[in-house]
């Protein structure tokens, strides 16, 4: 089979424009006669059911949690990308489309990236219009911030809570629809096999997750917008649900998965303590707008300090080693993330770690506290050589900037981070690999949508910060909505999809003998067990930095642990009830394929680029080195039964708008 | 640390539940409270117990889904949190903690410490959204100046997790607190206005309908809130239920 991205002929800046005026439509009173199942309500999912529901369609919803309010794009706390230029610091289109593209280490598709682009200002707008309460400056009108990787002031945010504010808002637009009847909402469901029909996408089989029962659901397309498989590391920032189901058994009827390995390790997360732990905490990256990033120069202090013989706020300020600044002067404590995590790693691994287990660096606040202060000192005419009212005055600022963001901190480490510094170390955060879509959001089975984090399509190698929810909001919004009537438009005489056809029956039987499987099997031990096995083989020998001999021991490993997983896991309960370890055990099935395949990918790409690093190709000065002569594609693997035959196919990305350089930031 | 817990069994909505004891020894003060029983849970499936139930998702106190009755307060002793943040560390060795669901008419149990929220979501389906089509075809957001006091306050109010503490700790069940913040978010800003008085009456009645209590001023809700949510909001909810209703 050959890979046809679809993208529109013409200029970059057209090609959308063109293509909308082009489509097909579908007509109002067709509309009621189609059914779309979408399964996920995030971000993506939440706003492409709103907008699918309003246009006309039927739309059927579906999430594991017990509403779509709580989906995983509620934890989002940074912001939200729009090249709205309202800051007149030069913004546009081109450059948010350059920046991301360049920040994705150039293995994005640029039409793609180009729409998100455009259709950017457009979000902020429809969220504004919804009633979601921005910041805003003292003038009324909207306040911006920066993030890594860019120079421009772009990123619209709601204290550290974007993204709750923004799934609120589509929350509450499908609240709109399921009101009017038009959104049929399944929560506590949990999308478990695609039916094909014809070679279509024609339905999912889902189950009931408080009464275990196995449901059939017919439509004429299905968008998948069930987030990214960040836990198949077991520790990541990722909400515990977080899971590759739903995308995974799309792969397995016949969805190419793009780039499984590109992965995004977020620099400022609170670092691990210990065994017992379930997930990593996330500290916003907007706090590298203020926070300074340092390491003890001096080994005996780094020492001093991991013995608890020294505090950090005792280092002179000419014994600390502000690295990102020091290596890169340009964007100092606002390098993109992958290139700020792999400085912390480098330092930790070099002995100047700051915590018990020596892989945490601080993340300061003491002279933007010092700063804020002085320049409110000097607003309210006050005395700003008054150490004591500038501090005062400093930590109200920082305090209404981050407040949030710094209690969590106090509550899990119970240090006061407005005193001492923030201890942070890089995990895993986000993926850019997912499943393979073409310029319409349509995987390789026709019929079958993926949109959000789910599919791969805008982020190449490296998501920025504020990327991703601009990209669910996109899809969501403004993209699929256009692109899915262009299919379904041939499918308005179709008729209600019957679900006792054999497909359904088949696929069906398919779930029920996996449930079987895992409820009758007399194993020894917990899903978690396997999980946290799983995840330590990936972050070891798969994570941040990767090298062939790891992969492929990884592989083994992998392999190994999955036929231990099928002999020897122990499902407590019933599959006819409420049944968390049954749940937890269907995912982790799926994450033992899918790790499988991604340090397969990560082996067979012989360069480093974004977020993946493989320690055989990097320059002297321990920079990613990309190979654009060998590595310009982007990998869409095609299922083959065993995740290790899976076989390759490659789309060529075709830069003729940026030119591809070295990504330098310093 | 080692604990004797005493925790809520409850097959599911139909059977009778009870109060079942569990001993837990070597628990670190840095876990959290989920962390705990995730420990407790993983001795239970090894000895071939069903594990306990609960409801969580994020761990990072945002998406609401985690609940639980520690000790007689929901989410338990530490001031704005939820039970996800509870840390170990705000218990003693040798402690004794009871760990029971959110109890309310309107939300029945669904197994052990889950019990069924959507009647929050229903509350919201009856018109916590303002009505504009999703098309993007607004006008410039820029448009819409919002004093930033104005702003910060609906953010205030909009930031309710819908976790349905409230509505556990009140002695009538009343869901006027979730409600309100809803209501003051959109009565807050120039957006929701035109359609400001349907909201609140439409949603108010569905509240009652979904068999939630009264509100008498109590003001529990509020001590118990894991995001501060104020009184505040009930006041201008009264307020803006009045002006709709004469
Ligand atoms: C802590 C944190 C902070 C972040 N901060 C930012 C930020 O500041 N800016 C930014 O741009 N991005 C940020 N991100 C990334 C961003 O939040 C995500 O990429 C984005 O929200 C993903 O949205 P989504 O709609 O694709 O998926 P999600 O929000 O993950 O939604 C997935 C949906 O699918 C459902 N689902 C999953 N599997 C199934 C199944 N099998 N059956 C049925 N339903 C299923 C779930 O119930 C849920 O409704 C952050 C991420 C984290 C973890
Ligand atoms: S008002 Fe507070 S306690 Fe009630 S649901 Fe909202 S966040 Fe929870
Ligand atoms: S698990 Fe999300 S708020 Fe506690």
């Amino acid at each position: 089979m050959k890979l046809d991205s679809k993208i529109p002929q013409g200029p970059i800046d057209k090609k959308w424009s063109d293509y909308k005026n082009h489509i097909k439509l579908v007509n109002p009173a067709n509309k009621r006669n189609i059914d779309v199942i979408v399964v996920g309500t995030g971000l993506a999912g939440g706003s492409a059911a709103a907008t699918l529901a309003e246009l006309g369609y039927n739309v059927k919803a579906f999430c594991y949690q017990d509403s779509p309010r709580r989906a995983h794009s509620i934890a989002a706390q940074g912001g939200i990308n729009a090249a709205k230029n309202y800051q007149g610091d030069g913004d546009s289109i081109h450059r948010l489309f350059y920046d991301t593209v360049k920040g994705g280490d150039y293995r994005a598709r640029e039409a793609n990236v180009h729409r998100l682009s455009e259709v950017s200002a457009n979000i902020i707008d429809q969220c504004v219009a919804q009633g979601v309460p921005l910041a805003r400056e003292y003038g009324g009108l909207l306040d911006n911030r920066s993030f890594g990787g860019t120079q421009v002031s772009r990123t619209f945010y709601a204290k550290g809570q974007t993204g709750q504010q923004l799934l609120l808002g589509a929350y509450s637009a499908m609240n709109r629809q399921i009101g009017r009847g038009k959104i049929q909402m399944y929560n506590r469901h949990e999308m478990l096999d695609l039916v094909l029909v014809d070679g279509k996408a024609r339905g999912i089989i889902a189950r009931n997750l408080i009464n275990g029962e196995i449901e059939r659901h017919s439509g004429h397309a299905v968008v998948i917008a069930t987030g990214g498989y960040g836990n198949v590391f077991f520790l990541s920032t990722n909400a515990m649900g977080s899971n590759v189901t739903a995308a995974w058994k799309a792969h397995k009827r016949g969805a190419f998965f793009a780039n499984p390995c590109f992965t995004q390790i977020h620099p400022t997360c609170i670092p691990v303590t210990g065994d017992h732990q379930s997930k990593l905490t996330l500290m916003s990256e907007s706090l590298r707008n203020d926070g300074r990033i340092w390491v003890p120069k001096k080994m005996e202090d780094a020492v001093a300090i991991r013995e608890g013989k020294l505090k950090p706020t005792q280092i002179a300020e000419e014994d600390r080693d502000y690295y990102l600044e020091r290596r890169y002067p340009s964007f100092g404590n606002l390098v993109p993330r992958d290139v700020a995590s792999r400085a912390a790693k480098e330092r930790c691994d070099a002995g100047y770690g700051v915590n018990a287990t020596g892989e945490a660096v601080y993340l300061d606040f003491a002279s933007a506290i010092e700063r804020y202060g002085k320049e409110q000192a000097r607003i309210q005419h006050l005395n700003e050589n008054d150490a004591k009212l500038v501090y005062k005055l400093g930590r109200d600022v920082v305090e209404n900037k981050y407040g949030n963001l710094f209690q969590m901190y106090e509550k899990i480490v119970d240090e006061d981070p407005y005193t001492t510094p923030m201890m942070i170390y890089p995990a895993v955060h986000y993926t850019m690999g997912g499943v393979w879509v073409d310029y319409n959001l349509m995987s390789t089975i026709e019929g079958c949508y993926v949109i959000g984090e789910a599919n791969f399509s805008d982020h190449g190698a490296n998501r920025l910060g504020a990327s991703a929810l601009m990209q669910g909001l996109a899809d969501g919004y403004f993209v699929l909505p256009y692109t899915i009537g262009d299919y379904l438009a041939d499918d308005i005489r179709t008729g209600a999809i019957p679900t006792d056809l054999p497909e359904f029956v088949a696929a069906e039987k398919n779930v029920q003998d996996m449930i079987d499987h895992l409820m009758n099997n007399k194993g020894s031990h917990s899903v978690d067990y396997f999980h946290k096995k799983l995840g330590k083989i990936m972050w070891d020998k798969v994570g941040m930095a990767r090298n062939a001999q790891g992969l492929n021991e990884a592989m083994d490993e992998i392999a190994a642990l999955r036929e231990e997983f099928y002999k020897d896991v122990k499902v407590s309960g019933t599959a006819e009830s409420f049944n968390q370890e049954l749940e937890k055990a269907l995912r982790v099935a799926d994450f033992l394929e899918l790790g499988e395949l991604f340090a397969k990918d990560a082996l067979h790409r012989e360069e480093s680029c974004g977020g993946h690093f493989r320690e055989e190709h990097q320059t002297e000065e321990g920079e990613a080195q990309r190979d654009d002569e060998n590595f310009a594609y982007a990998a869409a693997w095609e299922y083959k039964g065993n995740p290790r035959d899976a076989v390759l196919h490659k789309e060529d990305l075709v830069y003729e708008n940026i030119k591809l350089v070295t990504r330098s930031y310093k | 640390m080692n604990l004797t817990l005493k925790i809520w069994r409850q097959k599911n909505a139909k059977e009778q539940g009870k109060i079942v004891e569990y001993k837990i020894n070597n628990v670190s003060p840095d876990m959290s409270f989920l962390e705990m029983l995730d420990v407790l849970n993983n001795e239970l499936i090894e000895k071939g117990d069903d594990p306990v139930a609960f409801d969580h998702d994020c761990r990072e106190g945002i998406c609401g889904m985690c609940s639980l009755f520690i000790n007689g307060q929901a989410h338990g002793p530490d001031r704005g949190v939820t039970t996800c943040q509870l840390h170990m560390r705000k218990f003693k060795d040798g402690d004794t903690i009871y760990i029971e669901p959110f109890r309310a008419k309107a939300f029945p149990v669904i197994k052990d410490l889950v019990v069924d929220r959507t009647a929050f979501d229903k509350i919201q389906h009856a018109g916590g959204f303002v009505s504009v089509n999703t098309s993007g075809n607004t006008q410039d957001a820029n448009a819409i100046p919002i004093p930033k006091h104005d702003a910060d306050k609906s953010f205030d109010a909009a930031t309710c997790i819908g976790c349905g503490a409230c509505v556990a700790t009140c002695k009538n069940s009343s869901a006027m607190l979730f409600v309100s913040a809803k209501v003051s978010q959109f009565a807050l800003l120039p957006q929701g206005k035109v359609e400001a008085a349907d909201r609140v009456m439409n949603m108010v009645a569905e509240m009652d309908a979904l068999g939630f209590g009264n509100c008498t001023n109590t003001g529990a809700c509020e001590v118990e809130c894991p995001k501060g949510i104020s009184l505040e909001n009930i006041a201008r909810m009264n307020r803006e239920y009045l002006k709709a209703a004469l």
